[in-house]
């Protein structure tokens, strides 16, 4: 001990910071502190997401059963509803909305915002981000980009209704949809929302770059904080991309410049290449925070080091390249020129393959492990095998002449959902449920956690799976009426089962809702390390204070010396001296 | 779960469907071959009192096989991929029959050359959201749209072609099968975009005749 005391001292980050109390506003509202920042990027991915489930049930139930009155649904006023049955256009703005919400305001706020936040710092040994008050400034810039985004369902003519995508010319001219002002809302709030996490991401480049405790070298690291970096450089690098065309279709908009319009000498494959250049590497924003997260849980309850550590930061930075060179399969049937689309056929494949390997370095994980089936757990197992699903259907769109069948119909759908909600929600789940003691103090409910897991997994399952069927039927995306098609007819039965496990997978997120607030006001008390892991995290008091730790760890070894002969215990905390008479005892 | 596809009943189609088939069991394969492990390892590798875990950091070899083996399978599926791409997308095949499809909210205008065989003549003929083949012809779809985005999808051709405001795109099918196909539209386009809809007459040789008889007399 006396060891690392001495290394303690003599490193430079050892300062002591000040513990002035802190009034109600500046603790709770416009706090500077990372962990309470986490905690409303939380609170805000969490409520958006109960908006964007809603979404989502109004939707499938047009589906299941066209045109008729939506159940609960008599209140929401003409020109969207008319005494319960949906009009087309509103139907359009609910999968437009649904999807801006969950991919912005669900999975990003609490991936990169909340377990950015909280882990950062924590897990690199800093007392918080490099820059504090920009992070504040971050959070409260993200919440009004949200408040302006549920703004544009309050104006005249309903909010956007162009797809998630916004393809020009439809977005562009008021009369193509009859949307005036939602779309401009659309517009203003997603380059707001661009601006926060511009401020993020350059906190956590900073932050990672400079701030790691003595000892924490890169190839230390967490994985989850090398996704969590990755990303950062992914926003920093693509977010202007996705700004710069927005500015360009509210010009096009409201001052006429015609950009994408062709009467005006404009191209409408140009969005497309922007929104996509974009696209593509912020679908990889919105999955790797999640396998940085399952690789870390997969290790602490296999009590085995990650397979393949390097192999796994690698493959992650491989994609993080790659990703800006596959945008292009987005658009194989969109009139690109075909030789370009062999192009981005082939980039396209090999992409995949960083993918396969992180699969297979997780299956290493397991293999000869002694697993413990905690919720977090279960939450892990299901990102990675619903995520190897998601990344096999990849292949089929990546292959160009398949694509032409499947493309915009719901096998695209599908995957999407495989990827997202199996991929990156599990991902979440697995997070909240493994790091809440942490955040809270107090521990979740086991018994509530697997009545929230089982049934969600299967429910899942029951409704995404049947939509490669669809898929593979022909059935297209965005419409609101299959029936309207004689060859759709006879796939109508899987739309109903669909909606059906739909429902059914919203009623089991109830169990989920219960125990996080019970047991943020009742659970039991969470120790330093109740899951016995080796990260910085554990070594801080639960919930730590401001300024995180007691005196800054120092780090002899990587995250994941599980089972190490070298200790008598099954774990090795990064920052534990190991003086060799404990080495010889454990011998 | 592949026999939901729609029929076929184009000559590139086949080709399409094989590698649609082939993709389906090679990572079929794969997921089966991952789930049983993963499962296999789940059930072993559970939790038992004084068995401790492996303590291993990865092995290389294993690392390096199912790098390049995944990498390899989907280089040949590239390649594979390409002819069809090529043959269906690429160069068009030499025209027996031209046809222009213009795209608007929310219609299929159908334009037929007539029997000057040229677009854009005094005899060119148009019709709502109905496209009139022969059989086992080559045709070439000229595609337009007038305002936004649209895609020209026929299922059981196995083609999709989005039509783009501001320029032709050409498409071709040759179909093998006399019938009424569905001509949905797959690109988001609109409120009508659900129902946006046109056929596919395709007529045997004689019966086409007496269809181009019936709509150019003199001819
Ligand atoms: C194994 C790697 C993957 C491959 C080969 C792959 C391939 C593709 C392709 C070719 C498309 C376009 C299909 C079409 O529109 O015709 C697509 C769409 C999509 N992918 Fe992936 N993908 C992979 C992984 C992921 C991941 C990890 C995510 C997100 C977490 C993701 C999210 C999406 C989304 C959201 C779309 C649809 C966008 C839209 O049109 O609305 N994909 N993918
Ligand atoms: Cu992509």
């Amino acid at each position: 001990m006396s060891d690392a005391m001495s290394v303690a001292a003599t490193a430079t980050h050892v300062e002591h910071v000040g513990h002035e109390k802190l009034g109600f506003v500046r603790t709770y509202i416009f706090s500077t502190d990372h962990k309470m920042i986490a905690r409303q990027f939380l609170f805000l991915g969490l409520f958006m997401m109960i908006l964007g489930g809603l979404m989502a049930l109004m939707i499938r139930w047009e589906l299941a059963w066209p045109e008729t009155q939506v159940p609960g649904t008599r209140w929401i006023p003409e020109p969207f509803m008319t005494d319960g049955y949906m009009n087309p256009s509103f139907y359009n703005q609910l999968f437009t909305m649904h999807a801006t919400i969950m991919v912005f305001f669900v999975v990003m706020p609490i991936l990169v915002g909340c377990f950015g936040n909280l882990l950062i710092p924590l897990m690199i040994g800093a007392r918080d981000m490099a820059f504090p008050v920009l992070n504040m400034l971050s959070f409260w810039v993200g919440a009004v980009s949200g408040v302006v985004m549920l703004a544009g369902f309050f104006v005249p003519g309903g909010h956007a209704a162009g797809g998630w995508t916004s393809y020009a010319p439809l977005t562009a001219v008021t009369q193509y949809t009859g949307v005036n002002w939602g779309q401009n809302i659309w517009c203003i709030s997603l380059i707001i929302l661009g601006i926060s996490s511009l401020m993020g991401s350059i906190n956590y480049i900073t932050t990672i770059v400079n701030m790691r405790a003595p000892g924490m070298t890169f190839f230390r690291m967490p994985l989850v904080i090398w996704s969590l970096f990755i990303v950062a450089i992914l926003l920093l690098l693509a977010l202007p991309v996705l700004t710069s065309a927005l500015a360009m279709l509210l010009l096009d908009r409201m001052a006429g410049t015609s950009f994408f319009l062709p009467a005006g000498g404009g191209e409408p494959l140009l969005w497309q290449h922007l929104f996509w250049f974009f696209g593509h590497p912020e679908v990889y924003i919105l999955i790797l925070p999640a396998m940085g997260i399952g690789s870390d849980i997969l290790a602490v309850f296999a009590r085995k080091p990650i397979f393949g550590y390097r192999a796994m930061a690698f493959s992650m930075i491989g994609i993080a390249f790659l990703s800006w060179i596959v945008w292009g399969h987005h658009m194989f049937q969109s009139g690109m020129s075909p030789a370009l689309g062999t192009g981005f056929m082939i980039s396209t494949m090999v992409i995949a393959v960083p993918s396969a390997i992180k699969t297979f370095n997780w299956l290493g994980t397991l293999w000869g492990g002694s697993i413990r089936y905690t919720t977090p757990m279960l939450n892990a197992l299901a990102f990675v095998s619903m995520f190897v699903i998601g990344g096999l259907s990849g292949i089929y769109m990546a292959s160009t002449p398949v694509d032409i069948f499947i493309h915009d119909t719901y096998y695209i759908v599908a995957h999407i959902h495989y990827v997202v909600f199996g991929g990156s929600v599990f991902g979440i789940f697995a997070a909240i449920y493994y790091w809440f003691p942490k955040m809270f103090g107090r521990m979740m409910n086991e018994t509530l956690g697997k009545i929230h897991f089982w049934p969600t997994f299967i429910a899942f399952n029951c409704t995404f799976f049947p939509m490669h069927i669809l898929g593979i039927g022909g059935h297209m995306r965005r419409i609101y009426n299959p029936m309207q098609y004689e060859f759709l007819q006879p796939l109508q039965p899987v739309n109903v089962f669909i909606t059906v496990s739909a429902i059914g997978l919203g009623l089991a997120q109830i169990p989920f809702v219960i125990n996080f607030f019970w047991s943020l006001f009742a659970g039991k008390k969470a120790e330093r390390n109740p899951w016995k892991a080796n990260t910085l995290e554990w070594v801080a008091p639960s919930p730590p204070p401001h300024g995180n730790f007691d005196t800054i760890p120092v780090v002899y070894r990587g995250p994941y010396e599980y089972s190490s002969p070298e200790v008598a215990e099954d774990y090795l905390p990064q920052n534990r001296p190991l003086v060799s008479a404990q080495v010889a005892a454990a011998h | 779960m592949m026999s939901w596809l729609p029929e076929n009943v184009s000559t590139y189609g086949k080709d399409i469907d094989r590698l649609f088939y082939l993709i389906y069991y090679i990572t079929g394969a794969t997921f089966l071959l991952v789930a049983v492990t993963m499962v296999a390892f789940l059930i072993l590798y559970r939790h038992r009192e004084g068995r401790p875990a492996r303590y291993t950091h990865g092995n290389t070899t294993l690392e390096i096989i199912w790098t390049i083996v995944p990498a390899v399978i989907l280089v040949v599926l590239s390649f594979m991929s390409q002819a069809t791409w090529g043959h269906v997308k690429g160069h068009m095949p030499p025209a027996d029959v031209h046809v222009q499809v213009t795209a608007k909210q929310f219609n299929w205008e159908v334009t037929y050359p007539g029997p000057d065989g040229k677009l854009g003549t005094q005899d060119d003929l148009e019709m709502e959201n109905e496209v009139h083949v022969p059989v086992n012809k080559v045709i070439i779809v000229h595609l337009k749209s007038k305002d936004v985005i649209h895609s020209f999808f026929l299922p059981n051709f196995r083609l999709k072609q989005d039509a783009v405001p501001g320029r032709e795109i050409q498409a071709w099918f040759q179909a093998t099968k006399p019938g009424r196909y569905e001509l949905p539209c797959a690109e988001l386009c609109g409120f009508g975009h659900s129902g946006m809809r046109g056929w596919v007459y395709v007529h045997p040789a004689d019966e086409y005749d007496k269809w181009v008889k019936e709509h150019w007399p003199s001819a």
